[in-house]
């Protein structure tokens, strides 16, 4: 069992499970509502030519998240990327 | 809108549609309404409530395409409209006897948060799956009779533009009272309501659907560091290349049209005052603006195309990170980008940013973005002076100097909101979600649609306020009526007799002030004419020019000539025009705009705000390039 990270800093083409989002206010509730729920998947497909921000791949849909937001929801690591990064 | 609604003698039945963005709603709203109504890929495009009618089964209905958004939890303005009107807390506005939530089908799982929002509040209620045809392609499966089991609604699969379903859905509507209801709604607590979506989806979902193929084999190229910003370059340019180059033989043509009608009206009715007025001041003025139209149609069918394909929100991903620096977000962007077409929509699209001070910040930079308004400025100074030589291969100095313009209000824009958020305006940064639609190809019919919107638009301001200014400035031009010197010869007579005009004596009092900015006092009637909207002063030049000039001369050559009649030096001087360029970059020329401001702040101050800073921009960069061009020429 791996230890949670920010999702921030999940490797590009790597999937997660959502632990916790850890804000506050009606951005975390619209992150939740966005579907960034507990044990929700989610990998990071992107990076934005200067890094940030990135796009995530949740429940079927393509969510772009800043660092800002991206580093206050924390996530398990659950594989090693199955088809390899999009950005080489 | 409002009369409409007053004026029906029926009591129509108020079906409200519901759905997050991009979820077909507004694609289901002109299907069932056939009102063609603006349907864009970028998520929040709907912000105002529209309104369609449609009589189905004998039934008079009266359908709300309500905002998109995510969550009945509201956290901007346009998102808290729907949850107003849901809940009836908007006077005049009565609650919907239905509702209708549309749902992609392919972002079942999100969606389904909605859904149970919408259910717990207790109104009739059904479920319209949207791009099934999708949803198949990408390998995907829901069972339709199992989600109305789960649910306890009806559910109705559709493919909006195709209207596959739409008979089943309009078999259905008409007595939102037989709906089946829920049973038991599902649970409002956050824990308890994500079990119910588990639970639903496990029962529903046969197959979840693939990763779209195409949209993943555009987005490597699209959204790749390097080549994603080259195309992003690369779109911009041959945005304005564009709609320079391809809009020329149209625009000619117009050109020819208005000057033969001139010299029709000229030869049919007697010489005299209603000729001239006719000739000089309605076909000059209008048609002078009507030229641009060319244009127009070609701004809004790139924007559209773009928007609806669904390049918008890749745009706003590659140009984050530099909206990011100003404390500003992609959303914040789009309304910018919106003002290139005009600031009316720009400033109105500002209601999808959820913080209200950023929206504030956007309100305020979005009237330096170029509207098209100016591009009737642009293209009647670009096209007289600048040469029309090749740069490199097909890009020409002219499209290139109006890119530079363009640059320079964007550039200016950004700059502006840094500012107005390290001082006026300071507070903490603006959170940022924005979701990727799925590349779609958008039926010709609809893009059609919303550039008609467009050009109607502009076309019914030609007709109306440019009209009336165009009018009124006829006669300030022409009267009072002065005894001429009979020592004067001839061909200055008319030139003599318009600088003693009312407008004249108005331009001559302004002479004072716009001097250091290189202008003479018939730029000075032009600009204060353009305080109606920009592009008047293109058809106030037309009247001035074609009132002082004998022989019908296009505009153009008209102010490429034009000399000083004291000093005989050319009016139009490098140094001046790239000063009247910079100034109309920046000044706020546009009583619309002021007015959505007002509406859009609830406040007079802000609109005076942002006339005053822009103001002074605006004479401040005009007087130091005609200053920096002078010395240089």
């Amino acid at each position: 069992m791996s230890v949670a990270i920010p999702l921030s800093e999940l490797p590009v083409g790597a999937l997660a499970a959502v632990v916790a989002v850890e804000i506050d206010g009606p951005v975390g509730r619209r992150l939740r509502d966005l579907g960034f729920r507990p044990d929700a998947a989610v990998t990071c497909r992107r990076r934005a030519p200067l890094g940030d921000p990135r796009v995530y791949e949740l429940a079927g849909s393509q969510i772009c998240l800043r660092r800002s937001e991206a580093s206050g929801i924390q996530v398990r690591p659950t594989q090693a990327p199955p088809t390899g990064s999009d950005n080489e | 809108m409002s009369e409409a609604i007053a004026g029906a003698s029926v009591t129509p039945l108020r079906l409200g549609l519901v759905g997050s963005p991009n979820s077909g709603k507004t694609t289901l709203f002109n299907a069932l309404t056939g009102l063609r109504a603006k349907v864009g890929n970028y998520p929040g495009v709907t912000v105002e409530r529209r309104e369609g009618d449609a009589t189905i089964g004998g039934r008079a209905l009266r359908v709300i395409d309500l905002p998109g958004t995510y969550s009945l939890d509201p956290i901007s303005p346009d998102e808290a409209v729907v949850r107003q009107v849901l809940e009836g807390q908007i006077a005049d506005v009565a609650t919907p006897d239905g509702l209708i939530v549309t749902v992609d089908a392919c972002t079942l799982e999100r969606s389904l948060v909605l859904v149970a929002q919408v259910l717990a509040l207790g109104l009739p209620t059904c479920l319209v799956l949207t791009m099934t045809d999708e949803l198949k392609a990408r390998g995907g499966e829901i069972d339709h009779a199992l989600l109305r089991d789960a649910l306890g609604i009806p559910v109705v699969g559709v493919v909006g533009h195709r209207g596959l379903g739409l008979a089943a859905l309009r078999a259905l509507l008409p007595d939102p009272g037989a709906w089946e209801r829920p049973a038991v709604p599902p649970p409002v607590d956050d824990a308890d309501r994500n079990g119910w979506v588990v639970s639903v989806l496990d029962r529903v979902l046969v197959k979840p659907a693939a990763r779209s193929a195409r949209t993943e084999a555009i987005d490597r190229i699209v959204l790749h560091p390097v080549l994603g910003t080259l195309l992003f370059t690369v779109v911009m340019v041959l945005f304005f290349q564009l709609i320079f180059a391809w809009a020329t033989p149209a625009m000619d043509a117009i050109d020819g049209g208005m000057g033969q009608l001139g010299e029709f009206v000229r030869l049919t009715l007697p010489a005299g005052f209603l000729a001239d007025f006719l000739a000089d001041g309605v076909i000059a003025g209008v048609g002078g603006v009507i030229i641009f139209l060319p244009q127009i149609l070609l701004l809004f069918t790139l924007l559209y195309l773009l928007e609806d394909v669904g390049y918008m929100a890749r745009a706003a991903f590659v140009v984050d990170r530099v909206m990011g620096r100003i404390g500003l977000e992609g959303r914040a962007f789009v309304a910018l980008l919106s003002s290139y077409a005009c600031a009316v929509p720009g400033i109105m699209a500002a209601r999808t940013v959820p913080s209200p001070r950023h929206r504030l910040v956007t309100i305020l930079v979005a009237p330096l973005m170029t509207c098209s308004a100016r591009l009737p400025v642009y293209a009647l100074l670009i096209g007289a002076f600048v040469p029309a030589t090749s740069v490199m291969g097909p890009i020409g100095m002219q499209g290139l100097v109006l890119l530079g313009l363009y640059l320079l209000g964007a550039l200016s824009a950004l700059a502006a909101a840094a500012i107005l958020n390290r001082t006026v305006l300071r507070g903490e940064s603006m959170p940022f979600y924005l979701e990727l639609p799925p590349y779609r190809v958008p039926p010709l019919r609809l893009v059609a649609s919303q550039v008609w919107g467009a050009a109607s638009a502009f076309l019914k301001r030609a007709g109306t306020i440019i009209l009336a200014t165009s009018m009124v400035l006829w006669m300030l031009l022409t009267f009072p009526q002065v005894e001429v010197p009979p020592e004067l010869p001839a061909e200055s007579a008319a030139a003599y007799q318009l600088e003693r005009s009312a407008a004249g004596t108005l331009g001559r009092a302004l002479e004072p002030f716009i001097e250091p900015l290189g202008f003479d006092w018939k730029i000075g009637v032009g600009l204060v004419a353009s305080l109606a909207a920009r592009e008047v002063i293109v058809s106030t030049l037309a009247q001035i020019y074609a009132a002082s000039e004998e022989d019908e001369v296009s505009l153009r050559e008209a102010i490429r000539t034009d000399r000083h009649t004291e000093t005989g030096e050319l009016v139009f001087t490098p140094a001046t025009v790239a000063s009247l360029l910079v100034f109309f970059v920046f000044a706020l020329q546009c009583m619309s705009t002021l007015a959505t401001i007002r509406r859009e702040t609830n406040s007079w101050g802000w609109a005076a705000f942002a006339f005053g800073y822009l103001l002074v921009l605006a004479y401040g960069a005009s007087f130091v390039t005609y200053r920096v061009v002078d010395a240089f020429a």
